[in-house]
């Protein structure tokens, strides 16, 4: 009765880890055919429309300058999309190179990175962005930098710690007195083996990540207009909460799910990547 | 238990010079010209030198950072460009403001996540058991602003029952919304955590001998059962605090709530870089401290992490 309960439960979660798959594929296409399906171009102004509730010409409704949500929605998942991507690959190119220089070699470079690590965990994530984005340029890349410098931490952690534990075992001994150099043994040895654990935080982080953009871009410090960021059509949605709420609801859900499905994802690559974590939870 | 204590404390002193330092190269480094936002668009040569003198820009950098560091020994946080108030003075005024909002948002979340957590993984109502994981998945998953912006939508614009936003010197209607929005993401962990805890003691011997014993469910449940799954809450609760000071930024700028989130949000729209820098810095040297108080607390609970630490 308990294993059987177990093996739903377990197909359960790759189910939910599915629907995450779909919802984000919803999502992607979306943003890569947002030039084919968007109804209209995304800054098209038409005052004669503007604030339109959701009908069948707009199905998510016009803002104040009679812009179409839907495109504007769907245009945004190419800027959240994106910047989440860039920044996720910078955090995870910057962790890579830095976690393993730690772990591999040890001794004051690994002190010198790990502090470096607790520097930067020591700042609430958001207030360290706020206090860079406050004083760059703000802009598309400034913002996915940003990002991608402040998420380097969590990364370089997780691989030093993946590094260290394989470094000493028998076959990465037994590669170094064959000969091999640092670099192979790296590269063709240790890295592989840090793989799995990779990707789990990499995707999971990517919904923080998305959330974190649009927090910025909520509060005026990321994605500038006329560039549409559902995080700054939430904020220019607020003024109109009570004759328009269609302009803060649709773009706030296509961020909600968004993340959910990132979320899910993430669990379930977890669940099916990393056997020690798996069934610890949700039984 | 000294030792444990001392060494944590040691441990303290190069990260908060970290993140002093780190403050001061994104104040005095990165940002084109301090001054020409503080002057303004009317501005000549002479008056933009005199400025920079009197700020000590003018200074090499190596001595602009002891100045730095010089005015911080003296609580100094510099002045706000827009208001010429200390910011350490509206710190001292608005923090409280911050912490009531923060503390109120930590106890709804522990007690919520508890009780949802308590009844979802005692599994007499198994439905509950699967609504807690999708509200603990969409409670992580779900942005503050927006969740802030919903509240006020349902219950301030069309039920009329709570006020949009506000202070109101201070009176619990209007710290409802805000308190909510602040401890949904983390009553969503806790009703998770607490979940998970109290389906494994549920399954334990010493569970069944309790019960077997004639001892009443909510005893069983109150006595055996929750002491063991809070352990791990705990340890939730207190890493969670830097998500209650990044949260309220978000949730302090939605309700027009007067606290230090607030404050920056203020900061940012008016490029006043003295206010934003000093109450970054202050709010993460907090939470510095209180993951150390966390840390040390752990000790104090869990004797087993002070002995790992020596030995590692």
């Amino acid at each position: 009765m308990r294993n059987g309960r177990h093996r739903s439960l377990r197909l359960m979660r790759n189910g939910s880890a599915f629907a995450g798959f779909l919802i984000l594929s919803v999502v992607v296409g979306g943003a890569l055919l947002a030039g084919l399906i968007a109804p209209r171009p995304p800054s098209e102004i038409n005052l004669e429309a503007a604030l339109t509730p959701p009908c069948i010409e707009y199905p998510f409704g016009t803002d104040a300058f009679g812009r179409d949500v839907l495109s504007r929605v769907l245009y945004g998942a190419r800027i959240s999309l994106g910047v989440g991507f860039m920044a996720r690959t910078i955090s995870l190119l910057l962790g890579l190179m830095l976690g393993t220089i730690a772990g591999f070699f040890g001794g004051k470079l690994d002190t010198l990175i790990m502090r470096a690590a607790d520097i930067t965990f020591a700042f609430p994530a958001l207030l360290l962005l706020i206090a860079i984005m406050a004083v760059v340029t703000p802009g598309m890349i400034s913002l996915f930098v940003a990002l991608g410098i402040v998420g380097w931490a969590a990364m370089a952690r997780l691989v030093r710690i993946q590094v260290l534990s394989v470094r000493e075992r028998e076959y990465v001994q037994a590669a170094r007195a064959a000969g091999t150099g640092p670099l192979g043994l790296v590269f063709r040895h240790i890295l592989p083996q840090c793989i799995a654990p990779v990707i789990v935080v990499y995707t999971l982080g990517l919904g923080m990540t998305i959330m974190a953009e649009s927090s910025l871009s909520f509060l005026g410090l990321g994605v500038q207009p006329p560039d549409p960021s559902w995080g700054s059509m939430i904020s220019r949605g607020i003024p109109f909460m009570r004759r328009a709420p269609w302009l803060t609801l649709f773009p706030g859900l296509v961020l909600t799910s968004t993340v959910c499905a990132l979320n899910l994802l993430g669990d379930g690559l977890r669940d099916s990547l990393d056997p020690r974590t798996r069934g610890k939870e949700g039984r | 238990m000294l030792r444990f204590l001392f060494k944590r404390l040691l441990l303290l002193v190069p990260i908060l010079f970290g993140v002093v330092t780190v403050t001061f190269l994104l104040m005095y480094v990165i940002p084109g010209d301090p001054v020409l936002t503080l002057v303004g668009e009317r501005y000549d040569d002479e008056t933009l030198e005199r400025m920079r003198s009197e700020l000590g820009l003018d200074k090499p950098l190596p001595v602009q950072y002891l100045n730095y560091l010089g005015r911080l020994a003296r609580f100094d946080l510099g002045e706000s460009f827009v208001t010429k108030r200390p910011v350490s003075d509206a710190i001292t005024e608005r923090f409280p403001r911050t912490l009531a909002l923060a503390f109120s948002a930590m106890l709804l979340a522990l007690v919520g996540g508890v009780a949802i957590g308590l009844l979802a993984g005692w599994g007499r109502f198994r439905w509950l058991g699967r609504a807690t994981m999708v509200f603990s998945l969409i409670g992580v998953s779900i942005p503050v602003f927006w969740l802030g912006l919903l509240l006020i939508y349902l219950f301030a614009i069309k039920l009329s029952i709570l006020p949009p936003s506000g202070y109101g010197g201070g009176s619990i209607k209007y710290l409802i919304l805000p308190a909510v929005t602040l401890s949904f993401a983390s009553m969503a962990t806790v009703a998770r955590i607490t979940r998970s805890g109290v389906v494994e003691a549920v399954g334990e011997d010493y569970v069944r001998t309790a019960r077997a014993k004639g001892l009443g469910e909510m005893f069983v449940l109150g006595k055996h059962v929750l002491r063991n799954a809070l352990v791990p809450v705990i340890t939730i609760v207190g890493a969670d605090f830097g998500s209650y000071l990044s949260g309220s930024v978000l949730t302090e700028s939605i309700f027009g709530w007067p606290g230090l989130g607030r404050f920056i949000v203020q900061g940012i729209l008016k490029r006043d870089f003295p206010v934003i820098q000093g109450s970054i810095l202050f709010m993460a040297i907090v939470f510095v401290l209180v993951n150390l108080l966390v840390d040390v607390s752990y000790g104090i609970i869990d004797p087993r992490i002070r002995v790992k630490e020596k030995s590692g």
